[in-house]
């Protein structure tokens, strides 16, 4: 996977220079027209009715044209849904998750390619399948693991990691860690041998190799990375969903639970809603595409 | 932006410096790596290996996870009321069947027919790309809202062109238990088609055009070319996406839990370790034996996957 990978990344960010010009019939794009509609409607249609004052769509129906459009569902999602702790406790969470995850995984990923040693292999074998399992599976252990964890009042109200934005992060941090590691020890290896010896050679330790050899040819890699790990935890519904009992300690992607049951009879303040939540990560999308694909070709083992 | 992208390191000829082994390192060198390997594997360990093996063993037993002291040897009861005894697990993996099924069938398909059609210069191809792949942005959770508003019984879109919302005949298509799995599976495939469209598409540019070439002039029509040319060039990507399509449609879970938790025809296996760890029925025990049930079946593609991937390099 490795051979086929790399080089895979490298032909995305290259314009096709292969000069074979297909003629592509009507149908073709015909086809991906349609596709392409259907494939735009949901979130059109959510866009749509977010922009109707309920009265209107009782009125006429929500599938028709009458009435007035505004903002005001926004506002009143935003300010009735509390929607601001929640993108807090969502930013509260996925920054250090990520950074953590690129830190720890940078490492590993580091003593592996780049260093013989017995195990290194079978450890990244079972970096790899761990995090590959459903997180469902760890579910119960980790739950209990974090309620048996005593931590002084002071820094915790339940007196353990339970209800705490601390254990999403550290559950967090498991998980995506062993992806992480496969990913960059991949990219490293491909980074040349003789660099690190010419390092050595002048003296550089292994930290130093680390932090000013490998890191910064490693760039590349963690940007892709991180834009892919930040969405991902962004959009982590389950964890919270685990390990997180306050309503107002949820971040974004799980608190939809909260704003499902508020908003139930009101789909204009629901759509509204959506829409909000999706902004972010619209706008990851505008601006870091690329960084978003090159992420995942380049980890395409993510399940 | 585009140059930081091509891992120009990648294509370097194979290093003829060996890798470093350890005895040459110093001492103090030898301590930094065994943090630097330690700690990663410690978090590991404490958060992935070891619940891993607790779910196992709490199967076997009988808790009520208030006190370290308190566990019961079980035996197999767990087993057998999981297996036997509850009503939703034969239905649960019904359901995990016909997702993969229908993910294998159709959203794998989708994705792969995309990715063709929008290999080479077709115009427009970024835009097509964009709009297929914007789905896989969303959270799954949020996919669950979104549809909602589709398929809604009176205020759905998909109701309201079909000319029954607000009749009798309007079908609710998340709450009735004979169509709502499919409901979810359309939703669900709205977003895995676009993710196998992108890594298609990875795959499609990095199969060596010159046999496509080869190919025609020996006289092979497109379709030919495409089956017995381009699509086994493609090994490597056509593993990852099999094993893809098997781990999404076991980890399947956000998707249902947001439409009515996982019950009325939208029980999955994941669902149940969930209902049983932290529903009014909480009995660990009980949620354990469904989570070993989904980690054997996860199994079979983790342990393919690692092997072909694995198996080169050692």
């Amino acid at each position: 996977m490795t051979a086929a990978t790399v080089p895979t990344v490298a032909a995305l960010s290259r314009t096709d220079s292969r000069g074979v010009h297909r003629r592509l019939p009507i149908g073709t794009y015909a086809f991906l027209s349609i596709m392409a509609i259907v494939w735009l409607i949901p979130l059109l249609w959510a866009v749509y009715t977010s922009l109707r004052p309920k009265a209107d769509t009782d009125k006429y129906g929500y599938f028709s044209i009458a009435g007035t459009y505004n903002f005001q569902n926004f506002i009143d999602a935003w300010t009735q849904g509390g929607m601001l702790t929640y993108f807090g406790n969502s930013v509260l969470v996925t920054i250090p998750t990520v950074l953590l995850t690129l830190f720890f995984a940078s490492m590993m990923a580091f003593a592996v390619s780049r260093f013989s040693w017995r195990f290194n292999v079978t450890l990244l074998i079972m970096f790899t399948a761990g995090n590959l399992l459903p997180p469902q599976v760890l579910a119960a252990p980790i739950f209990e693991l974090f309620k048996l964890t005593p931590l002084p009042y002071s820094i915790s109200d339940s007196g353990t990691l339970l209800n705490q934005l601390a254990a999403v992060i550290l559950a967090n941090t498991g998980f995506q860690i062993g992806f992480c590691t496969f990913v960059l020890s991949n990219f490293m290896k491909a980074i040349p041998l003789e660099l690190s010896e010419a390092a050595r050679v002048d003296g550089a330790g292994v930290w130093t190799q680390y932090i000013s050899v490998i890191m910064p040819l490693t760039r590349p890699a963690l940007a892709a990375l991180g834009t892919l790990e930040v969405i991902f935890i962004y959009n982590d519904y389950f964890w919270p969903l685990i390990l997180i009992q306050s309503g107002n300690r949820l971040p974004i992607t799980t608190s939809i639970n909260n704003l499902q049951g508020q908003f139930l009879s009101n789909y204009n303040l629901l759509a509204a809603g959506a829409i909000i939540i999706v902004i972010p990560t619209l706008v990851v999308y505008l601006a870091l595409q690329r960084q978003f694909i090159a992420g995942l070709t380049l980890g395409a083992n993510k399940g | 932006m585009t140059d930081q992208l091509s891992f120009p390191a990648a294509r370097a000829p194979r290093s003829p410096v060996p890798r470093r082994r350890l005895r040459q390192l110093s001492r103090r060198d030898k301590v930094v790596l065994g943090l630097m390997i330690g700690i990663p594997t410690l978090i590991q360990a404490v958060l992935v290996w070891i619940p891993t093996l607790a779910s196992f063993l709490l199967s076997f037993m009988k808790w009520d996870g208030l006190s370290l002291t308190s566990f019961q040897w079980n035996g197999l009861t767990n087993y057998n009321f999981a297996l036997n005894q509850s009503p939703q697990f034969w239905p649960a993996v019904l359901h995990n069947v016909v997702w993969l099924l229908f993910l294998a069938v159709v959203g794998t398909p989708l994705g792969l027919l995309l990715a063709v059609l929008l290999d080479g210069k077709i115009r427009g191809s970024r835009v097509y790309q964009s709009i297929f792949f914007m789905p896989v942005m969303l959270s799954v959770a949020l996919i669950g809202i979104i549809w909602q508003l589709m398929y809604s019984q009176d205020n759905g879109l998909i109701n309201n062109v079909l000319g029954t919302a607000g009749t009798s005949r309007a079908v609710d298509w998340f709450g009735d238990s004979s169509v709502n799995l499919w409901a979810a599976l359309i939703a669900a495939t709205w977003r895995h088609a676009g993710y196998i469209m992108i890594l298609y598409l990875a795959g499609l540019k990095g199969v060596d055009p010159s046999i496509k070439e080869a190919a025609s002039l020996d006289g092979a029509n497109g379709r030919q070319t495409f089956f017995q040319i381009v699509f086994p060039a493609m090994a490597a990507t056509n593993v990852i996406i099999v094993v893809i399509t098997i781990i999404e449609s076991l980890r399947a879970f956000d998707i249902v839990y947001v439409i009515n938790r996982g019950t009325n025809g939208l029980e999955l296996i994941s669902v149940l370790v969930v209902q049983y760890l932290v529903g009014e029925t909480q009995v660990i025990g009980i949620g354990s034996a469904f989570a070993i049930v989904l980690l054997v079946i996860s199994l079979v593609p983790i342990v393919f996957y690692l092997s072909r991937t694995f198996r080169t390099k050692e």
